[in-house]
């Protein structure tokens, strides 16, 4: 019998198989805050922890640092500093884009136009706005999670208030054709609806153009390319009339009020100008280690069932896949195991797991929804870890072999 | 200002019929009692009439004193009392201050939650809140009479106490006065304590705690009737994870509201159930599975000086909870197989789950998600030799040892 001194490392215990290694595989839920980061944010911390507002010194020192970051982050998507208004995540940005907007816009504007696998921050608030009396067009995908422009076209109204699709489906991986809506959209004249991009799964990785792609509002999140947590951004288009979510003191040009998160904001600064640096090598080398780890997935285990485009418009860094018969639970703690972490689109909650909205949205099945694992890969990713999360997951799909449901 | 104290009223009941006993589980009462307050700096225990007496325990405990003293088993019930010296004026003013105070929590409704003694479940508060007092002189150097001192602190409360009125017969507040040699005890609050025996008296149990509603309930029903229970979670990691063993670790610290002393002890379990999926017949699994972890939990119980084995198992709730099965699984068990819940109703066993608090806890996802292990057509009524032959080609022994040699002691505390 064994006792057990505190709680030690998170798969520490019964769970170490004498692994030291870690190989990180769960890059879309969050990344590891980069050097230059933690560096911008502990100088605003220690040394440069004034209040934006304040007239002195050190308040002055503050708001230099919000504008540098504005910049960089402007300058990731092709937008004028004065266009962005930080938030507290993408999750904030995306309500105040749908919510804002239908506050500006008249009584006459009751309908919203999204895709069916837009992030729950998109799901649950046009959910809300439907019981609230507003009408909701959810503008289905194909078999690999596109959205078709045309039919975004024709799902508009007159009515319609705003067009809301992602740049890259958070799951899967694919990239929407937002430029070619927006471009659709642009050609209705000036009584087209507003378009807002949910950049969050891409933004500062892949090209965006908010000017020459016809977007009105973006939103940008800083936890997913290396930034801290509870910071980031909304793109308003100069002239759009929007309103506040949050009211107060007047920051951010009146529309987000409160105290800048000065060091969130520092941080998400650093981490657009480690991005505006290297960003088309940086995903040259993800793709050549995506198609690596697909390979291998499909050697470790010829079932398995890839989610999302092969290799065209898909996001470098996201490969899912279902592997039927097994719980998408269980083959992620057999990986956590082996000192892999990833994850699963679907939770299990009491006896019963959830399926993935997103894999059924693909018209897949329920046993596809629910044995799906989403692996996804960093700028720190190495070709090494790839090869380690293979052998790992063919290590533990064989444990759970005599798990398989197919047995029955 | 006179000198009036604050004390806790202790009641027990069973323990005072137990004969030859008595004074053993009186101790081990007492025990308690001075163990849930031992941060309680000043607080002093002693027991006379039949009752332990607390005293001492600083007024901004008083709260969280009556919250342990009413959930150690053995315990009655507690009532919070003012103290004072057995003088006339000591205990009018007494009474005021207890009325007054009684009166303040009726009309803001803070008794909500707690039995109060003769109170009404619904109160109108427009209404003036009524009183009633009863005295008990023991102490018979006391010079008035019970019913002479019973006027005289009634025309006390009246005079001092603004909107309050008498009724004998059905108030609001009944004040009891008790005149003991050591003074004199005011109060008129029941707490309900949990009731049964003191922690310990009846021995140690293992319980098998899965994270369901039931086993929680069962473990607390067995502390209650004096069994100090260590219990057992059987982790099928990989296939379920870490927050599966955290939520075990939380209906622990629950249970160690009534148990301090509980462990909880981890047995890596998914070996076991790996070789059941590949070399047991389908409708057999659960029952083989049950036989196993009653053999685990058999070697823990040798190991730690158990005497039983408890379970939250409940008469034909599932398919696997049969008689029959109950027997079967209970010929693997080298300990008596106790189950509290073995005839309630679902129903009873939520409502229980409830008051103890474990049900929440019990209700978060994570569940041990055995959907994969649970067979389509379980075997309902198994026979003993069928199972032996279920079970024939698995290594009992070297699984059983490889789990028990696993098993580890889980911090409950500092997760």
């Amino acid at each position: 019998m064994n006792e057990r001194a505190g709680t030690g490392a998170p798969h520490g215990g019964l769970a170490a198989g004498g692994e030291d290694r870690l190989v990180y595989m769960d890059n879309s839920s969050t990344t590891r805050p980069a050097p230059e980061v933690v560096e911008a944010m502990r100088k605003v911390l220690e040394e440069d922890f004034g209040n934006p507002s304040s007239l002195h010194r050190l308040g002055t020192a503050s708001s230099r640092i919000v504008r540098n970051a504005r910049k960089s982050v402007a300058s990731l998507i092709g937008a004028d500093e004065t266009e962005i208004v930080f938030t507290s995540g993408g999750t904030e940005a995306n309500n105040w884009a749908i919510f804002g907007t239908l506050r500006s816009l008249g009584d006459r504007s009751t309908h919203i136009v999204t895709s069916t696998v837009e992030h729950p921050s998109i799901m649950a608030t046009v959910e809300y706005l439907r019981d609230s009396g507003y009408d909701v067009t959810l503008v289905p995908v194909d078999g690999e999670g596109f959205v078709d422009p045309e039919k975004v076209l024709k799902s508009v109204r007159k009515d319609t208030a705003l067009v809301s699709i992602m740049l890259v489906q958070n799951e899967i991986g694919t990239v929407e054709p937002c430029r070619e809506i927006g471009r659709l959209l642009s050609s209705l004249g000036p009584r087209r609806p507003r378009f807002h991009v949910d950049a969050v799964q891409g933004f500062g990785r892949l090209d965006i153009d908010v000017k020459k792609w016809g977007i009105d509002l973006l939103s940008m999140s800083a936890h997913k390319i290396h930034g801290p947590k509870g910071v980031g951004a909304l793109y308003v288009r100069r002239g759009l009339r929007m309103g506040p979510l949050i009211f107060g003191g007047g920051q951010e040009a009146g529309l987000r009020s409160g105290t800048e998160n000065v060091p969130g904001i520092a941080g998400m600064g650093a981490a657009c100008e480690m991005w505006g640096k290297d960003r088309v090598e940086v995903l040259g080398r993800l793709a050549v280690l995506r198609k690596k780890l697909i390979e291998g997935v499909r050697e470790a285990w010829p079932e398995a069932v890839l989610h999302g485009p092969e290799s065209a418009n898909v996001a470098p860094y996201i490969v899912h896949f279902s592997f039927p018969g097994f719980r998408g639970e269980s083959i992620l703690h057999a990986l956590e195991k082996r000192g892999v972490f990833v994850s699963t689109g679907s939770a299990c909650s009491s006896h019963k797991a959830k399926p993935s909205p997103i894999i059924l949205a693909l018209g897949r099945s329920e046993e596809e929804a629910l044995s799906a694992i989403r692996f996804s890969m960093s700028r720190y990713t190495t070709e090494e870890e790839v090869a380690i999360t293979v052998e790992a997951l063919k290590e533990s799909l064989k444990e759970l072999l005599p798990w398989r449901e197919s047995r029955r | 200002m006179a000198k009036i104290g604050q004390a806790f009223l202790i009641r027990y009941g069973e323990i005072a019929l137990k004969g030859q006993n008595r004074s053993e589980f009186e101790s081990a009462l007492e025990r308690h009692i001075r163990f849930a307050l031992r941060d309680m700096e000043g607080s002093s225990t002693w027991k006379a009439h039949g009752r332990f007496y607390v005293e001492g325990v600083p007024e901004e405990h008083s709260a969280e004193a009556i919250e342990r003293l009413s959930k150690l088993p053995g315990v009655v019930s507690v009532s919070p009392a003012l103290k004072a010296e057995n003088r006339i004026q000591d205990i009018k003013d007494a009474c005021i201050r207890a009325v007054s105070a009684a009166a303040g929590n009726l009309r803001e409704g803070t008794v909500t939650g707690e039995v109060v003694t003769g109170a009404r479940d619904e109160l109108t508060v427009r209404r003036k809140p009524t009183f009633k007092i009863d005295v008990r002189r023991s102490d018979k150097r006391f010079p008035l009479t019970s019913p002479e001192l019973n006027q005289e602190l009634g025309a006390a409360v009246l005079r001092a106490v603004r909107g309050i009125a008498v009724d004998v017969h059905n108030p609001d507040i009944w004040l009891k006065v008790e005149v003991r040699d050591v003074g004199t005890f005011v109060y008129w609050q029941e707490v309900p304590g949990p009731g049964g025996l003191p922690l310990g008296v009846s021995g140690k149990g293992i319980l098998l705690l899965s994270g369901g509603i039931d086993s929680p309930v069962a473990g607390y029903l067995a502390i209650k009737r004096g069994v100090s229970i260590d219990a057992l979670h059987f982790w099928s990691f990989p296939i379920t994870g870490e927050r599966a063993r955290d939520k075990v670790v939380e209906i622990c610290k629950i249970l160690r509201n009534y148990n301090p002393f509980l462990n909880l002890y981890i047995a890596p379990f998914t070996k076991i159930q790996t070789a059941i999926l590949e070399k047991c017949p389908e409708r057999f699994r659960v029952t083989v599975m049950r036989r196993m972890m009653m053999r685990v939990a058999s070697r823990l119980a040798e190991k730690q000086h158990a005497l039983a084995i408890f379970t939250g198992e409940n008469l034909g709730q599932v398919a696997s909870q049969t008689l029959e099965s109950l027997r079967v699984i209970e010929d693997a068990s080298a300990y008596p197989v106790i189950r509290p819940l073995i005839c309630f109703d679902k129903q009873e066993t939520v409502k229980l789950a409830k008051e103890i608090g474990t049900y929440e806890t019990s209700c978060l996802p994570y569940e041990d998600c055995c959907t994969v292990f649970v067979p389509k057509h379980p075997v309902t009524k198994p026979k003993l030799d069928q199972v032996l032959e279920a079970e024939k080609d698995l290594d009992i022994p070297g699984l059983v040892a490889e789990c028990v040699d696993g098993i580890e002691k889980f911090p409950i505390d500092e997760s």
